[in-house]
């Protein structure tokens, strides 16, 4: 299992865009990807679940995954917040 | 519990008709921020009379017609010293009933030790009975999952699986069908009592919409009507689809009883293949009514295993008769 910090940058807050980028990056991986936000955690391959976490400006996640591609899908799951989802 | 559950939180409570507490705040609006961590409550009679062991400060006090006939006496009297030493502890919050109002003096001294004063026009033991239920419920064990929530023939049917196996598409024909959707994705189960599970959705705000693939995110209560939403429901039955499995043995009797303990509670689980040429949707429905029929005692599978039993017991008292002629 690989756990991973993130810290939401982009203005705007995890809202339907982000939220489908996360889900779609996710999509790529086998492993079992989630996001944590405070006592909810959800699986980050539904976009409903990622939406309803209400994640907003500055809010901090856990990006969790667990299998065979826990390392690379935890860290393109995280570049995707480095890069605000290319939002200011 | 998400956040500290606070004063302002209690006043905030967007609850209904006989749920109602109908709150408002009279002084102390500093101390709105307080947070409540008991789902218990206190009435500070023996504390006014100046015993102050076990003083569970920290709950909410509740003054009803006779704490406020006491306190009158106390201000007419002007014996303030149990009243201040009260609020030198760091009180939740203390709630008047029956709309009653408390002296000018007690007022300062709560304004000045920033502890919230609620009035409610309910009486004491109303009050007490919608608080005390409010309370369980926010401080009740709870749990987010990923499935999805569907009411079918009056059962609570939550239906799990991986991502992509077919949830919400089942659960979208189940709507379609007249049955009702109470969340898509994340479920918030709720132990209520250690007895059964609730389920309601994560966000009121963002409730009862899905997500479909190839669709994108639509609205239920739109396409469907109000009739098709339900706020909560109680999970009565546990649906787990997953891709066939030829290796796997699925129950072809239906006499084995699986169960799934979520929160300490167990419920129903039942155990679906999902597979081209299998109408999900029909056998959730089946399943639900299947559920009703042993809620009212009635046990398709065992009672035609006893039918089964009874007849081949038939026979072998007809064999008896035929072939055994030294019978009479």
């Amino acid at each position: 299992m690989k756990q991973k910090t993130v810290t939401v940058k982009n203005r705007a807050g995890i809202h339907a865009r982000p939220s489908a980028l996360i889900v779609k990056t996710a999509n790529e991986f086998d492993s079992d990807i989630f996001l944590e936000l405070d006592d909810m955690k959800i699986n980050a391959k539904s976009i409903m679940g990622i939406i309803t976490l209400g994640a907003n400006y500055k809010s901090n996640l856990q990006v969790i995954a667990d299998g065979k591609d826990e390392e690379t899908a935890v860290n393109a799951i995280v570049k995707l917040f480095e890069n605000r989802f290319e939002e200011v | 519990m998400m956040n500290d559950f606070t004063v302002l939180d209690l006043l905030n409570l967007d609850l209904k008709d006989h749920n109602s507490l109908n709150l408002k705040c009279l002084e102390g609006r500093k101390g709105l921020t307080r947070i409540i961590t008991d789902s218990e409550i206190n009435r500070p009679g023996l504390t006014l009379s100046g015993f102050f062991e076990e003083f569970a400060y920290h709950r909410i006090q509740l003054f009803g017609k006779g704490e406020v006939a006491y306190l009158k006496m106390l201000e007419e009297t002007k014996k303030m010293e149990n009243i201040k030493k009260m609020f030198s502890y760091k009180l939740a919050c203390c709630i008047f009933t029956n709309s009653a109002l408390p002296g000018e003096k007690f007022l300062k001294l709560a304004k000045t030790s920033e502890c919230p004063i609620l009035q409610t026009d309910l009486s004491s033991s109303d009050f007490e009975l919608r608080i005390i239920r409010a309370l369980s419920d926010i401080f009740a064990p709870r749990k987010t999952i990923h499935g999805v929530l569907v009411e079918v023939f009056g059962i609570g049917v939550l239906i799990t699986g991986r991502s992509g196996v077919g949830k919400s598409e089942s659960a979208l024909e189940l709507i379609e069908r007249g049955h009702r959707l109470i969340a898509d994705d994340s479920v918030v189960l709720r132990s209520v009592n250690g007895n059964f599970l609730m389920g309601s959705g994560t966000n009121e705000m963002l409730g009862h919409h899905m997500e479909i693939r190839g669709l994108g995110i639509i609205n239920i209560s739109h396409l469907f009507g109000v009739g098709s939403i339900r706020d909560k429901k109680q999970i009565q039955l546990i649906i787990d689809l997953e891709t066939w499995n030829p290796e796997s043995g699925y129950d072809r009797i239906g006499t084995d009883e699986l169960t799934k303990k979520m929160l300490d509670v167990e419920v129903p689980l039942i155990k679906m293949p999902v597979k081209a040429g299998r109408n999900i949707p029909i056998l959730i429905e089946v399943a639900a009514m299947n559920e009703r029929l042993k809620k009212l005692g009635y046990y398709s599978a065992q009672e035609f295993d006893n039918n089964v039993l009874k007849w081949l017991e038939n026979k072998n008292a007809r064999n008896l008769y035929s072939n055994n002629t030294d019978i009479f």
